[in-house]
């Protein structure tokens, strides 16, 4: 297998000439598919490498839960007097004993299973968001992502088909100017499709592990010419070419060299480095395809100055409907693959990025309170959201906690939301992208000058 | 080839087949697929009944969880063995029956993932499926935990079956009622994203709803629901009404995926007008709609594998939709599926998704008005709304203005070219390009817009892909051939030029299969 890209180029000898590994840099960088696309009216592209146009840019991941994480299990609310009871089976035991809650402020603890963010909680790099919702006060699943993921507030059409953009490519399109990415996109999804989150009028990559092999430069070439009459066609091939050409080149460069001392200083079980050993993702030689492996390659595609600003990634596995378990069960191989993923990016990330970075994991909304009859919960409607890395003012659970007895209960079933989840994400995009509020209220989410910014999400 | 003809075959059926005369009436050609007899493809003879494959799935968990609690399974039973170490669990004989059947899968397949970079799966098996013969438990000479042998043979019948329907595709001669196929499987999903269902899944299409593409609406939506795999696959098996009689003793009780789905996505959709007290009471009237456990002796299992039972249903009058259904057991869901296939809100659901799938990702609003009037018309008549298609003018109008999935780019060119490949790699390729068979995402089924299938990674995949079926099938076909037979009354003259100026025989059938006027229809 040819180190680096994760496809297997090369790897099919029944192919015949032009199935070698092509050299992806030239394809784009320099030559006859470049020269296409830009004659197709692409505009101009650069040729060469630029200076790294923004060193040091702050790093945003958003995660995306699909399905609907049940946020009282995954961050429980132990010290509320109605917990136990109305959680019933599915509450979990207090900090310290067997299989406990592992605590967070004396109020809140995490699922055993989050174990490894513990740590990030402790080194002040993790937070948690609860009693959060976005603006959707419905219980579908797709609509609920549309909603998360358009921006468009609940007053959006919801009768069919999704929006044209979502907020996260407008807020793309307000990143301050001077910035310029030679190789990749500012934005990248890792994955087959690129989220509704991330699609808009600003070109995106998107990138995932693949088997099959990619075909040489000529023909790649000729594609570009047939798929000029094409617009959805002919940018999707100029920006697969691109992210192509960028992960080949991030991942078959060297190592990041042993991270140097934190400032802030990291858990010594997740980010400590042993000496000498280069970190895990140098030594694999190709990515997989689980969360972690993704979540490492994202890493990496992060750590080089030309790397995207923004990238999206996500997880499903959470509508747990039946079997949802407390310490062992559908829910915590979920929660579990998610620690073991941030864990992963965290570790796999340069140090100097990882202080300008920051992760926020979000879901659709969340689950009953109660159990339902089949051990599981059904949908509900506040719920939590992380906030991770070292540019988080992390170690702290925020929430204007409503608290679990049935009459606080939004109709009578699910948490109540306290918080916006967009009063979130404007914090971050203000606080940690630099863009202005009235940006964020009128093109980010529109219409939502009411909804402030949350302050303090974001270490200065 | 006439345009019409090309748009029957691309937009309407499957794709141009090698060696297909083209229709001289294109229209006619397509409503006589729907008048004549559907055909049962070659392929289905032997593929094992949903009804056997659930009991036999209920006797693989039965069995895991006696392994579990210690009592190892030994050859023709599963007894205690004495020394055996102490169950970890109490007895199940101290919880009831009606609330364990349908438990959550202790069964779940393996994943069926490939290794990444791993572009074909593992052969199925030559001869009869490995483990246990139908109807009951294998001899076992040793131990073998039973739950992975039936694991490793359902996810060899997934294999059987999705290369059973993958041929259909390829070789049918009625590909408009096969494409139908399509759209309501996809319209009724159920996916191995839920390991538990991954044996039953072609089932499902097979019996549930193959039979009623041409039917009645009413039909289907029972078939669906009532179908084994359905009712695992969206939990409703396990649900139990909270004062029913298994309620009362397990505190057990709603489950309400099932119920919330079927209005969401099956009949009203979701801007359809309903709450989430509709949810409530929907699965309530559905509680008892289950599947059949090894202690249903006494129940009718019918011929589909749906049992009622009693015991879990809960009692009392429910209000749907400001409808009242007094208490009559199984017959309150047959009833209140009745009227939501009736529904005006699901007509107009309906009626988008066909006009989306067959028209364009935003379906003109009239095609959608004379769609929906002709499924309240005709009292849900499938095969009259896909008559009416037919003679929708904006079905044959203008460019091609959908792109295909990559289940149809890959059906389109082996129905052009006459390849035959081993369905196992077909499975394994079309994994990669994101839409691998029965395998959709989540119950609202696989998307059917640009947007979801075309985004950089894909595009290269696709690209990929079609350079992989380009050097294979350069054989079999020349290239002025294929480009004549896949895009001739579409054909551009750059993508002629293209071809008949490629470098070599393969790099031209690539660029056919990839051009623009291949990947759309």
């Amino acid at each position: 297998m040819p180190s680096g890209s994760g496809r297997s180029s090369g790897s099919d000898r029944s192919h015949g000439p032009g199935w070698g590994r092509p050299d992806r840099r030239q394809v784009l960088l320099g030559l006859p598919v470049t020269l296409a696309l830009a004659a197709a009216g692409f505009g101009p592209m650069p040729l060469a490498l630029a200076a790294p146009a923004a060193p040091g840019a702050r790093r945003l991941v958003v995660v995306i839960l699909r399905g609907a994480m049940d946020g009282l299990a995954a961050v429980a609310p132990y010290g509320d007097p109605d917990y136990r009871e109305q959680r019933g089976p599915l509450a979990l035991a207090g900090p310290g004993g067997d299989g406990g809650v592992l605590d967070l402020d004396g109020r809140f603890g995490l699922h055993p299973a989050l174990a490894p963010l513990h740590d990030f909680y402790r080194n002040g790099t993790f937070a948690v968001i609860h009693a959060v919702a976005s603006p959707y006060r419905g219980r579908s699943h797709f609509d609920g992502q549309d909603v998360l993921e358009d921006g468009y507030g609940a007053a959006r059409a919801v009768v069919s088909g999704t929006g044209d953009s979502g907020w996260l490519n407008r807020a793309l399109g307000l990143l301050p100017p001077g910035r310029s990415w030679p190789e990749s996109r500012p934005g990248l999804a890792i994955g087959q499709t690129v989220p509704l989150m991330l699609r808009g009028t600003v070109p995106v990559g998107s990138w995932a592990p693949a088997a099959l092999p990619v075909p040489g430069p000529g023909l790649l070439d000729r594609l570009a010419g047939l798929y000029r009459g094409d617009p959805v066609l002919a940018s999707a091939l100029e920006e697969g070419l691109r992210s192509e050409v960028f992960a080949d080149a991030a991942l078959a460069a060297a190592p990041e060299p042993v991270p140097a001392p934190e400032p802030v200083p990291a858990p010594a079980s997740v980010m400590a480095p042993v000496a000498g050993m280069p970190p895990a993702a140098a030594t694999a030689p190709r990515p997989g395809n689980r969360f972690p492996d993704l979540t490492a390659v994202l890493a990496r595609f992060l750590n080089p100055d030309t790397g995207p600003q923004v990238a999206v990634m996500e997880l499903g596995g959470w509508d747990t409907h039946t079997g949802q378990g407390t310490v062992r069960g559908r829910l915590a191989d979920a929660l579990g693959l998610l620690a073991e993923g941030l864990a992963a990016f965290a570790r796999t990330l340069a140090p100097t990025v990882w202080r300008r970075t920051a992760v926020l994991v979000v879901t659709e909304f969340g689950r009953t309170v109660a159990a339902n009859g089949t051990g599981g919960t059904d949908h509900g409607t506040g719920g939590c959201a992380f906030l991770l890395g070292g540019a988080v003012a992390g170690g702290r659970v925020l929430a204007d906690w409503p608290g679990l007895a049935r009459p606080a209960l939004f109709e009578g079933r699910d948490l109540m939301p306290t918080l916006d989840l967009r009063a979130v994400i404007k914090g971050v995009l203000r606080d940690h992208l630099g863009l202005a509020t009235a940006g964020l209220d009128a093109m980010v989410f529109p219409d939502s000058g009411a909804v402030s910014p949350v302050p303090g999400l974001i270490r200065t | 080839m006439s345009p019409a003809a090309f748009i029957a075959a691309s937009r309407f059926g499957l794709g141009v087949r090698a060696g297909e005369a083209a229709a001289d009436d294109p229209r006619g050609w397509l409503k006589a697929q729907l008048a004549g007899e559907a055909v049962v493809p070659a392929g289905f003879s032997g593929l094992p009944a949903g009804r056997e494959l659930v009991v036999r799935l209920v006797q693989a968990q039965e069995a895991g969880r006696e392994a579990r609690q210690g009592r190892t399974p030994v050859p023709g039973g599963f007894g205690p063995v004495a020394g055996g170490p102490a169950p970890l669990l109490p007895p199940r004989s101290s919880v009831p029956a009606d609330a364990e059947e349908g438990a959550e899968a202790p069964l779940a397949p393996p994943p069926l993932t490939l290794p990444s970079g791993t572009a074909v799966l593992a052969s199925p098996p030559a001869g009869p499926a490995r483990g246990p013969a139908p109807g009951g438990m294998p001899a076992l000479a040793g131990f073998q935990d039973p739950r992975k042998l039936f694991q490793r043979e359902m996810r060899d019948l997934y294999l059987r079956e999705a290369g059973a329907r993958l041929g259909a595709m390829i070789a049918t001669d009625q590909p408009f009622r096969e494409r139908l196929v399509m759209f309501w499987s996809n319209h009724f999903t159920v996916s191995v994203q839920r390991p538990v269902v991954a044996g039953l899944v072609g089932s499902f299409e097979r019996e549930a709803i193959r039979p009623h593409v041409t039917g009645r609406f009413e039909d289907l939506l029972r078939a669906a629901i009532r179908h084994p795999a359905m009712l695992l696959y969206l939990d409703n098996a396990r649900s139990i009404g909270p004062n029913s009689r298994a309620g009362q003793r397990n505190r057990r009780g709603l489950n309400e995926n099932l119920a919330r789905e079927v209005l969401e996505l099956h009949t009203l959709g979701v801007a359809g007008g309903y709450g989430q007290d509709d949810v409530r009471a929907f699965a309530a009237i559905l509680t008892g709609w289950s599947v059949p456990g090894s202690r249903d002796a006494g129940l009718d299992a019918g011929t589909g594998g749906f049992v009622f039972r009693p015991v879990a249903h809960e009692p009392g009058d429910k209000t749907l939709l400001g409808r009242r259904y007094p208490e009559a057991g199984e017959a309150e869901g047959l009833a209140a599926l009745a009227a939501l296939a009736r529904h005006p809100a699901t007509a107009h659901h309906l009626a988008t998704k066909m006009a989306r799938h067959f028209i364009a990702d935003e379906p003109p609003p009239a095609a959608v008005a004379r769609l929906e009037r002709a499924f309240l018309d005709s009292d849900g008549d499938l095969g009259h709304l896909a008559r009416v298609l037919i003679e929708s003018p904006e079905a044959w109008a203008g460019p091609q203005a959908k792109i295909k999935t990559p289940q149809e780019l890959m059906v389109s060119a082996l129905r052009v070219t006459g390849a035959g490949w081993p369905a196992d790699r077909l499975v394994g390729q079309l994994r990669q390009l994101g839409q691998m068979p029965f395998a959709a995402p989540s119950p609202a089924g696989w998307p059917d817009d640009a947007g979801h299938w075309i985004g950089p990674e894909a595009m290269m995949r696709r690209i990929a892909w079609c350079s992989l079926a380009g050097h294979r099938l350069a054989a079999l076909i020349r290239p002025a051939d294929l480009l004549e037979a896949a895009i001739g009354p579409v054909a551009r003259p750059e993508t002629r030029e293209a071809v008949l100026q490629a470098p070599s025989a393969a790099e031209a059938v690539t660029l056919v299969l990839a051009s623009p006027e291949f990947q759309r229809r």
